[in-house]
């Protein structure tokens, strides 16, 4: 191949937890909504900081706080961000948060709005964030071997196009990463309905393939207890019907081409959980492109690969997107939303190995600092996944 | 020459169409991509981008196949060169 993965480079941010980062945000997180006001609030005085802002937070309990915990700490602890300030209504689920990212070793401090207010509160958060963005800014970039980023990849608003030439071509391009000795990542549960066989026998050991049965089917049983129809609409979607996806089985099989053909699945990981080694990871997540981009950015994944059919236009807040699709409609019609046109696969003007080379191209130059078509257009979808009611 | 048509593998009930404006009676030219060949179908119906053909008689209660793999179940008879969606194929899952 072109590309020699053993010597390529990139340049990035090494973090005190060694992990390598890509942007260098600082980041201002609300603990819950009702502090989303405070947040925003710090971000507009603080040139350099990102606020989040985000719907839940409250009244959750059991496995879904944990859920919200793992996803908050999570972002906070991505090594694409730099330092973070925690705000929450009280002090004590905020202090919670910034006791998490705090073992990264990354600046952090909490403020609570009960007792002060949101004046005071963002007049004292703003003060810290000052000071986190004079810390970031000051940070210089170091270069790292590929082999220390970590790329995750989820597709959407699929089309045939996607099993034909984008999924593919990620499946090409992880090939050739997971060879390379890199830490990947993909899920969507439900969206290997009709596959899953195939990503079972994909598993390295017998317990990985228990493992990743036993969250198949516990997903398949939410769908089975909740359903009032065959999902038409929703999984599939309408664009996915629109783009010519008839039933969940063949986009699945769509699906499954990002991982590609030489790939063993090294482990899985529930949602929002840290890969604990290299290789490819099955997440149990939702198959919506921005709960499970968020989520993946919670894992801490630095750069997203992204194959879409009909044109899905989602980003994400700290971890840059890469849209990538074969569709020739789509790359005529949007073409300000997709960074790699592999077009060329289906009229045999390119080769599969050649597409993957230039996503590759593509992830090196975005882990480089170069802005992704979501990042440029403001995509900042931050959707954190619920599993049931509040309390 | 233009491909009109993407077929994964060549025991599959189905191509899928890679270029607009499809008319039926258009003669398409179709890859089987896993074979690395070329064929010659005539389309019977107009079909959209990325919507699919049937490459093959399919009667009610079939199996379709793609990528060499159950993609669902036809609750038509469907023709060779029709077009082929959700109005004749249903999932056989949920």
């Amino acid at each position: 191949m072109g590309i020699n993965l053993k010597n390529a480079t990139f340049e990035g941010w090494r973090r005190d937890n060694g992990r390598m980062g890509v942007r260098n945000h600082v980041l201002i997180l609300p603990v819950d909504d009702i502090s989303n006001a405070a947040a925003e609030g710090v971000a507009r005085n603080i040139q350099g900081t990102l606020a989040i802002p985000h719907a839940y937070g409250r009244l959750q309990f059991g496995a879904d706080l944990d859920l919200h915990f793992r996803t908050i700490i999570g972002t906070g602890c991505n090594p694409n961000v730099a330092a973070v300030v925690v705000i929450g209504i009280e002090p004590g689920w905020a202090g919670k948060v910034a006791e998490g990212i705090a073992k990264t070793g990354k600046p952090v401090e909490f403020f609570a709005i009960e007792q002060n207010g949101d004046i005071a509160t963002i007049a004292n958060a703003s003060r810290a964030a000052y000071r986190m963005v004079k810390y970031a800014t000051a940070l210089r970039k170091t270069r790292a071997p590929l082999v220390d980023l970590w790329v995750s990849t989820k597709c959407g608003e699929s089309d045939t196009t996607s099993g034909l030439g984008s999924c593919p071509t990620v499946g090409n391009s992880f090939d050739k990463l997971w060879e390379n000795g890199n830490t990947l990542v993909f899920g969507e549960t439900t969206e290997l309905t009709g596959g899953e066989h195939l990503v079972a026998a994909r598993c390295r050991t017998p317990e990985i393939r228990a493992q990743f049965m036993a969250m198949f089917d516990r997903y398949q049983a939410v769908v089975e207890a909740n359903k009032t129809s065959d999902l038409s609409e929703s999984q599939p979607t309408k664009g996915n019907i629109e783009g010519g996806l008839t039933t969940i089985e063949e986009k699945a099989l769509g699906n499954i081409q990002k991982i590609g053909r030489k790939c063993t699945v090294d482990g899985v990981l529930d949602k929002a959980e840290e890969p604990t080694h290299p290789g490819l990871w099955f997440m149990d997540s939702s198959s919506a492109a921005a709960e499970m981009v968020t989520l993946c950015a919670a894992s801490g994944f630095a750069v997203h690969t992204f194959p879409t059919g009909q044109g899905n236009v989602v980003g994400n807040p700290i971890l840059p997107v890469i849209k990538l699709t074969a569709n020739p409609r789509t790359q005529r019609t949007m073409s300000e939303h997709i960074d790699v046109d592999v077009t060329g696969l289906l009229q045999k003007r390119m080769n599969m190995d050649e597409a993957g080379e230039a996503l590759i191209d593509c992830i090196i130059r975005t882990a480089d600092g170069q802005h992704t078509a979501a990042e440029i257009l403001g995509h900042r979808e931050f959707s954190l996944t619920r599993l049931y009611e509040s309390a | 020459m233009t491909v009109h048509f993407c077929v994964h593998d060549e025991g599959d009930s189905v191509g899928v169409v890679v270029v607009e404006g499809v008319k039926a009676g258009q003669t398409l030219n179709g890859w089987i991509m896993d074979q690395d060949r070329m064929i010659e179908f005539p389309a019977r119906s107009d079909i959209p981008i990325g919507h699919k053909v049937a490459i093959r008689q399919i009667a009610k209660g079939d199996t379709i196949i793609k990528y060499g793999v159950d993609i669902g179940r036809a609750v038509a008879d469907i023709g060779a060169g029709e077009h082929l969606h959700v109005h004749n194929v249903k999932t056989k899952r949920w």
